[in-house]
Order: C-alpha cells, then sequence, then structure tokens
C-alpha cells in the first residue's frame, strides 16, 4: 500500500536522464509545468505529452513504476474532472435532473485531466531520475542569486534533504509498526471512517515517538561534526555543468518554444 | 496443529529493478511444542520467514500450512492465526503506544474481540509471566528502562495466548543480566505453558543452552535444520556462512587436539563440565 507512493522516491538504474546536472532536470521540470499552463489547445498538449513519453522512454524507468503513482492522485483527478464537467456554464449537449453536460465542460474536463496527469507525471519523472542529495544540491545553487536578498537558501535546502532523506526511512519505520501492531490483531483496513481513524493511533504514537527521536539523534550527530550552517562550507562533489547539460537546456528552450508556437499562437 | 511450509519462495520488490529474492524454496515442518532457535547471518532471510508463519507477508510463491489449512488462501481468518501465531518483532519495545502497560498489554487481546473482563485478566497474566513489576503497571511505558520496555511488548503478545510464539532477536541491545532473565522467561513459558517456540538469534550460546532443533539460514535457504549437537558438529561450513559454533565447543575441541578424551559434540555449559570432570577423573 505504502509503496504505491512513488513522488519523491528514487529509482536507481542507469540512463541520460539519471545522469543529467540536477540543475537543468528542475529547470527542465518547472519549464515543462509552466508551459502546462500556457497551452491553449490539444495539440499543445500532444507535443507535451510526446516530449514526457520521449523523456519516460531515455529514463530507463519503467512506466509502470511512474503510473504507480497516479494511483494516488486518482481521487483528486476523478472530483476535478467531475466538477468541470459538469458545472461549466455553455453551449449544453446532454442534460438530466439539475445537472447538464456542456461542450465547454467536456473540453476543460479533458484540458484539466491531462494537465494533472502531465504534471504529476513530469515531477515524478525529476525525482525518479534524481538522488533527494542532488535535488537539493541543485536547488540551492539555482536559488543562490537569492542569498543577497537575505533568504536562507542553504538551511531551506538542508531543511528540504533532510526531509527528503526521511522519506524513505519513515515509511520503512511505517512499515513495520504497522505489521508489529498487525501481529497483535490491530486491522487497518476495514471498519467505518471514525473506526480507522482510531485504529491509526496506534500506529501514529510509536512513529512520532520515534520520528523525535531520530531528529534528536540527528541534530547531535550534525552538532558533533560541528555543523554550523552554510558560511564557508564547501562540497565533495560540486556540480559542474557537462555537454550534455547545454544539450538539455537547448532542448528545454525548443520544447518551450515550440509548445508557445503551437499550443498558444497558431492555433487558437 | 503445526505449521507447515511448502516450496516457500519470495522477493522483495518484485517487478522492480530492486528486485531480489529474500527466500528460496524454502521447507520446514514445525511440529507442536518444539524450542527452535532460527540462526543465519544478517540477512539471511530469518524475519522474512517468520513474518510468512503469521500471514504477514504473503509468499511470491509456495504455501504456508497452519493446522493443515493454507493461511494464504482467501478468506483464511488472519486474525484468528494471528492469535495462535504470536510474533515479537525486533525491538519490540517501538511498538509501545499507550498511556499505561496495562493498556498497552490490552491492546492484543482487545483486538480479538474479548469481552473487557477477560481482556484484563489476560493482561494481567502476561505482565505477571514476563516478571513485570506490579508497582509499574500503570506508568508510562516511555519512562521505562529498555529491558522493562521490552518485558511489556512481550507480554502484549503473550496476552493473546498464542500457541506458537516466535521472536526475532528479544535479546538485542541488553545486558547479559536482562538477556538471561529474557531466555529465562522464553524457556519457562515453553515449559509450563508447552508453547511451541521459535527464536531467532545472532548468539550461539543462547541458542545451544535452550533450543532442541536448530534451523540454520543461508541467504535465502535452510542450510540446516537438525539438533544442536548435529549443526553444531559442522564448524567449518558454519564459519563459512559467517556463523560460529559456540565457544564451548571450541573449546572441548582444542582440549581433544592437546590428549584429553571428550566428547567434542556438547554445546552447553553445563554438559562441558560433566566432560571435563569425567576427563579428569580418569586421568
Ligand atoms: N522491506 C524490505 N524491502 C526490501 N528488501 C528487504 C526488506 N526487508 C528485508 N529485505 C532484504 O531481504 C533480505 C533478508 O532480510 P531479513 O530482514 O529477512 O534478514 P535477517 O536474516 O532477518 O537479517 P538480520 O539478522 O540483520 O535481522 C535482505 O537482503 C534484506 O536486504
Ligand atoms: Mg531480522
Amino acid at each position: 500500500m505504502l509503496r504505491d507512493i512513488t513522488l519523491g522516491q528514487y529509482y536507481r538504474t542507469e540512463s541520460v536522464i539519471h545522469r543529467l546536472d540536477p540543475r537543468v532536470k528542475i529547470v527542465g521540470t518547472f519549464s515543462f509545468i509552466i508551459s502546462l499552463f500556457l497551452v491553449k489547445n490539444f495539440i499543445g498538449y500532444a507535443i507535451a505529452g510526446l516530449f514526457l513519453v520521449i523523456c519516460i522512454k531515455l529514463s530507463n524507468v519503467p512506466p509502470k513504476f511512474i503510473f504507480r503513482g497516479m494511483k494516488a492522485i486518482f481521487f483528486l483527478l476523478l472530483i476535478t474532472m467531475v466538477f468541470n464537467l459538469f458545472l461549466t456554464p455553455g453551449e449544453a449537449i446532454f442534460s438530466f435532473w439539475k445537472f447538464q453536460i456542456t461542450k465547454e465542460g467536456i473540453k476543460l474536463a479533458a484540458m484539466m485531466g491531462i494537465r494533472l496527469v502531465f504534471l504529476i507525471t513530469g515531477s515524478s519523472l525529476m525525482t525518479l531520475t534524481t538522488t533527494p542529495n542532488n535535488l537539493t544540491d541543485g536547488l540551492e545553487n539555482l536559488l543562490n542569486p537569492l542569498k543577497k536578498i537575505r533568504v536562507p537558501v542553504h538551511e531551506i535546502s538542508m531543511m528540504m534533504s533532510i526531509a527528503l532523506r526521511f522519506i524513505p526511512i519513515l515509511m520503512e519505520e511505517t512499515d513495520k509498526i504497522m505489521k508489529a501492531q498487525m501481529a497483535r490483531g490491530a486491522d487497518f483496513e476495514s471498519g467505518s471512517l471514525i473506526q480507522r481513524a482510531k485504529s491509526l493511533i496506534p500506529l501514529l504514537v510509536p512513529l512520532f515517538i520515534s520520528a523525535f527521536r531520530r531528529a534528536n539523534d540527528l541534530a547531535m550527530a550534525m552538532e558533533a561534526r560541528c555543523y554550523r550552517g552554510g558560511e564557508g562550507r564547501t562540497k565533495m562533489k560540486p556540480l559542474i555543468y557537462k555537454k550534455r547539460d547545454a544539450i538539455g537546456y537547448l532542448v528545454i528552450v525548443l520544447f518551450v518554444a515550440l509548445v508557445i508556437v503551437f499550443g498558444r499562437i497558431l492555433f487558437r | 496443529m503445526s505449521i507447515i511450509i511448502n516450496h516457500l519462495n519470495y522477493i522483495y520488490d518484485e517487478d522492480t529493478a530492486m528486485a531480489h529474492p529474500a527466500l528460496i524454496d524454502v521447507n520446514l515442518k514445525i511440529p507442536d511444542g518444539q524450542f527452535i532457535g532460527l540462526i543465519g547471518h544478517t540477512g539471511s532471510g530469518k524475519s522474512t520467514l517468520i513474518q510468512h508463519m503469521n500471514g504477514l507477508i504473503k509468499p511470491s510463491s509456495g504455501n504456508v500450512f497452519f493446522d493443515n489449512e493454507d493461511i494464504n488462501e482467501q478468506g483464511y481468518d488472519k486474525k484468528k492465526l494471528r492469535s495462535n501465531v504470536g510474533l515479537v518483532f525486533q525491538y519490540p519495545e517501538h511498538q509501545l503506544f499507550e498511556t499505561d502497560c496495562f493498556k498497552d498489554v490490552c491492546f492484543g487481546p482487545k483486538n480479538l474481540g474479548l469481552p473487557q473482563k477477560e481482556v484484563e485478566l489476560r493482561a494481567f497474566e502476561a505482565l505477571e509471566q514476563v516478571g513485570f513489576d506490579a508497582t509499574y503497571f500503570y506508568q508510562s511505558p516511555f519512562d521505562l528502562s529498555g529491558g522493562q520496555k521490552r518485558r511489556v511488548a512481550i507480554a502484549g503478545v503473550l496476552a493473546m495466548k498464542p500457541r506458537v510464539l516466535i521472536l526475532d532477536e528479544p535479546t538485542a541491545g541488553l545486558d547479559p543480566k536482562g538477556r538471561e532473565d529474557i531466555l529465562n522467561l522464553i524457556s519457562d513459558l515453553h515449559k509450563k505453558m508447552n508453547i511451541t517456540i521459535i527464536l531467532v538469534s545472532h548468539s550461539m550460546e543462547d541458542v545451544a543452552d535452550y533450543v532442541e532443533r536448530i534451523i540454520v539460514m543461508n541467504k535465502g535457504r535452510v542450510a540446516f535444520d537438525a539438533e544442536p549437537r548435529d549443526v553444531f558438529s559442522h564448524v567449518k561450513e558454519l564459519e563459512e556462512i559467517g556463523l560460529a559454533a559456540p565457544q564451548v565447543t571450541y573449546c572441548m575441541q582444542e582440549l581433544r587436539e592437546a590428549g584429553f578424551d571428550v566428547d567434542t559434540g556438547v554445546t552447553t555449559l553445563e554438559e562441558a563440565k560433566k566432560e571435563i570432570l569425567k576427563a579428569f577423573g580418569k586421568c
């Protein structure tokens, strides 16, 4: 059950996408997401879809693994589409009782659905192909200029990398505690909503205790190694752009230009 | 009323790139009332194996039978299985969550749907069995020492009155006194209530002193399954898979090489003492 959440997980394998500099991937993902919101027609989405498929193909991550993450947002997707389908005013093509489905509604629902699916797929692809450490390194590097206006960039990225680092650990811990309580006859899957919420207490209390213990240990370990923030701190593996990263940026620029021209300007 | 494991295979993260087999063709029969030691190098699949025995993990292939019923069949009552096959996890104190120890021990029997009176009676009994000091019954489990916490956690499983009790490294991280207490407690449970016990351990001494049968795991397979005496006679093979025989076994072998007429097959301190005295008596 918990293993279905692929958002934020890293998939270890060899590929061009994995080798790309994290900064390229972050910029690429953001450009991709922004372009999704700029697109006004299905041709634009077709281009975006094609781009996504090629990236997935290049990344060597099995599609099954990527779409497993979709289960988690299935309800969100369903609700979004249903609301758009029924509540968009316009030219009705089908109606019953108080509801009516309009032409505009269908179009909007389809667009929202595609947008959401692409958005999740695109961002999962980034996290699946980039280690959490690399991701935060890249982010810290990209946000560096903000230090001038006193944004605590290093602290933010450190917090992020710790949070990301702890996701799999806490997930494993959850799995373990869940099993231990199931061995004592706990039932997490059946019963009414209230019963189910109540059944989470034996899971959440030990989980929080262990999270606090881990946080405490980590703080102690960092202090013992003289951690004192980002000032003057050097990296063991500094990020250096290679030729493939330049190509990566070029592809991103081309993609955004294509999407804007076809998805916004040429066909309205 | 026994556990039978038939051609069991288990693969973690099946159908991903991280897939790797943790259990390979395991076949075991665990009859009633045995005291079994399960040993193996770290990562050999011990914890994975025992989780199959009360249905927490579904096999990738193969079957697990309890009382001649396949526990992974549709509609099999898992709750009942878990009350019959109690599993104490490694570091069980991490599962405590209630405001006081007594309530925490009540959790198991309450989940079985027993009446409140019965639940409390069982909790009381279980806490007594593990030798938990009554003055701490209504204290928060988080204020206790590690060894005391572990007792409460074991009581939490015992309160379900299992007929098979599986313990995953129950002595990990305890001091010598704490270890002995816990092991004696387990041995008592075995003797007095005739519960089947499966003890997972890294310590050859722990296992040799108490159990009547040893199962050795190596890289997901059963390497040996015999009496302690037989298993520990394969010192070389054991060392190859990252294990060892109890220290007394080595001691006896060296005595033998030095020319004393002693039985090298003994595994416990008590037996060794007798052998040595016998040898010296003869000299
Ligand atoms: N939740 C999991 N996900 C993926 N792989 C796992 C998981 N749990 C265990 N494994 C792997 O399965 C194999 C067997 O692990 P298992 O925990 O059963 O070993 P063990 O004999 O209990 O070891 P130890 O003595 O260290 O407790 C190991 O290679 C381990 O890496
Ligand atoms: Mg283990």
